[in-house]
């Protein structure tokens, strides 16, 4: 049995609890490694963008640590369930500690919802264990009753240093 | 206890001529003396001109594991300083770029300096009156790499006075840059995009050796350019093709693809992988590109220019290039076991900003912490470093497609998947680690 369900938003137009409550259920999605469940909360033109540089304004001509649609996330996905997937044997594992997001915007009108949640993500892989420290920038909007992630944009304080391996998604 | 330093033979003895000894790769020793000899022996690349625009810009790096910096000077020329006060050594910058004005300040005690490295005051000046300081090492400033040369905007320094001239140095290798430049209908290239930076813990031979490693590909890349293939399958008959499919896809072409790609030989470590055509060869035209192109060279040379698809091109020791779409991996050595990898972008100048977008897309999914591809690779690195203790086996084979004759052989094209290109690399090494030694 799931333990946490995709709840539908009740009324078309969310919560402040209905935004807190989705972009909690994302991070446990991640932490819980149910990657498919998670890859349905994203819009089909959603991205998913980890800039390179602090306060980035552009992802085009700029490059990003990631910058991905749906299909690259999906590919990921897959590739994770991949058995020659070398650097995934053995599997990473992550944890993410959240602030309780904060709603930066609502604009029912326009169906758009920000919000902003500072947290700490950890990722380990064998005898290793990373620490990193982000700020989770959620645009949300609702779709047939469900909300879904349009733009999730993850800063890392640390963003220009120099890293090894990231594997899984903060 | 050491064993290899001042023991020309002992090093020797670490290249055969088709296996390598692992204390290439594991040594701290061999490192030290790679940092002592091999990199102050060789022209290093420094950073592009195009990093400093302005007098008084600087840029941080390091030739080695030796910190140094590169800086335009009032008269517009562009110097390599070590990066070093005279007085008490602390390093001048505190960031790794910037502009420092008229003149570099330190900021432990204000000895200052212009932008050729001369001292140019100290405080409480007459504490050394009567002290020989005008003779002192520290009079003279920051001291600066005396054999600097900008080849069309890449900056190259050799610390040693000893060693090959520029041209001697890299020869027909140049042609690789060349090309790279000619791709912007003006001839310039820009560093733009920002810098992707990538830890490794593993020696940073691996990773040269690697860019002219074609035989992994297909095997180690299955689960990023193999899953790559197999989702693109099932998009519905007739989508257009993403940009991000066209960069990953070709890296699971087949064994025939990289044996008919060619690789070329040239002397003292370099060479270029894709002689014949390469991974890049099949993306979509830029629009509007090849107008302009043809516009500034005429239709066959912009044909010639864009027709060139070299894949990876190695500077030994320690950077790659990729031309056909600009961008320059410098592979910085930390110790035995760790390396940084910095991944650079240039934009060609009066080119349309598709160029650069794909550029960046490119970097960012192949050569990124954050990138699946770059994930097979150092999973690689690093599994091949803890194997190398083992001592079921000392040595590291080279041996694809040896020839005997092969070692005075320069400026050649052979088979896309030899072996050749890391061998010379090796005769390379030898021969920079024990000069003068």
């Amino acid at each position: 049995m799931s333990m946490v369900t995709d709840a539908q938003v009740k009324n078309a137009i969310p919560t402040d609890q209905d935004l807190i409550d989705f972009v909690v259920r994302e991070a446990r999605l991640i932490d819980q490694q149910r990657f498919d469940e998670w890859l349905d909360l994203y819009a089909d033109d959603a991205f998913y963008w980890m800039p390179l540089e602090w306060n980035q304004t552009d992802p085009r001509l700029t490059c990003s640590l990631m910058y991905e649609d749906k299909l690259l996330l999906s590919i990921r996905v897959e590739r994770l369930k991949g058995a020659r997937t070398f650097s995934q044997k053995p599997k990473s594992r992550c944890h993410h500690v959240l602030q309780t997001p904060q709603v930066d915007s609502r604009d029912p009108a326009a169906n758009n919802y920000v919000t902003w949640t500072p947290m700490h993500y950890i990722e380990t892989r064998m005898d290793e264990q990373t620490l990193f420290a982000a700020w989770a920038t959620h645009h949300l909007s609702v779709e047939n009753g469900r909300l879904k992630i349009k733009l999730k944009r993850v800063d890392l304080i640390n963003c220009d240093a120099a890293f090894g391996n990231i594997q899984l998604f903060m | 206890m050491t064993r290899y330093a001042g023991n020309v033979a002992a090093i020797r003895d670490l290249v055969r001529d088709q296996e390598v000894h692992r204390d290439v790769y594991v040594s701290e020793e061999v490192f030290q003396l790679e940092m002592e000899h091999m990199f102050p022996n060789s022209w290093v690349y420094v950073g592009h001109d195009s990093q400093v625009p302005n007098p008084g810009d600087y840029f941080g790096t390091t030739i080695g594991t030796q910190p140094i910096l590169l800086v335009r000077h009032t008269d517009g020329t562009v110097k390599v300083l070590h990066n070093r006060c005279p007085h008490k050594g602390t390093r001048i910058t505190s960031e790794t770029c910037g502009n420092a004005g008229k003149f570099f300040r330190c900021p432990y005690h204000a000895w200052s300096f212009r932008t050729d490295g001369s001292l140019l005051a100290i405080p409480l000046k007459k504490g050394y009156e009567n002290t020989g300081f005008e003779q002192s090492h520290a009079a003279s400033g920051m001291a600066p790499v005396r054999h600097v040369r900008n080849y069309r905007g890449f900056v190259f320094a050799k610390i040693n006075d000893g060693g090959l001239d520029f041209e001697e140095f890299f020869g027909d290798s140049l042609s690789s840059f060349d090309n790279m430049i000619d791709r912007s209908p003006v001839g310039q290239l820009k560093v733009a995009g920002g810098v992707l930076r990538y830890m490794h813990n593993c020696n940073w031979k691996m990773l040269v050796e690697n860019q002219t490693d074609t035989c992994h590909p297909m095997v180690a890349h299955e689960s990023s350019a193999g899953t790559v293939v197999e989702v693109w399958k099932k998009a519905p008959p007739g989508t257009k093709k993403p940009m991000a499919v066209e960069i990953i896809a070709p890296f699971m072409s087949p064994y025939e693809f990289f044996e008919n790609m060619g690789i070329r030989i040239w002397d003292n470590g370099h060479g270029h992988t894709g002689v014949h055509h390469s991974i890049h060869s099949d993306y979509s035209a830029v629009p509007g590109y090849f107008e302009k192109m043809k516009a500034a060279y005429g239709e066959e040379r912009a044909k010639a220019i864009l027709g060139e698809n070299r894949h990876n091109t190695v500077y030994f020791p320690n950077i790659m290039i990729k031309g056909p779409i600009q961008l320059l991996r410098h592979f910085k050595p930390i110790a035995a076991n760790k390396t940084l990898v910095e991944s650079w972008t240039f934009q060609l100048v009066d080119a349309p900003d598709m160029l650069l977008e794909r550029t960046l897309m490119y970097n960012r999914l192949i050569n990124a912490p954050t990138s699946i591809v770059g994930h097979d690779d150092l999973e690689m690195y690093e599994r091949a470093q803890e194997g190398l203790h083992s001592n079921g086996n000392e040595w590291v084979n080279l041996q694809r497609l040896y020839s005997p004759d092969e070692a005075g052989q320069t400026n050649v094209a052979v088979n896309g998947t030899s072996e050749w290109p890391m061998r010379h690399q090796f005769r390379a090494w030898t021969k920079f680690m024990t000069m003068g030694m």
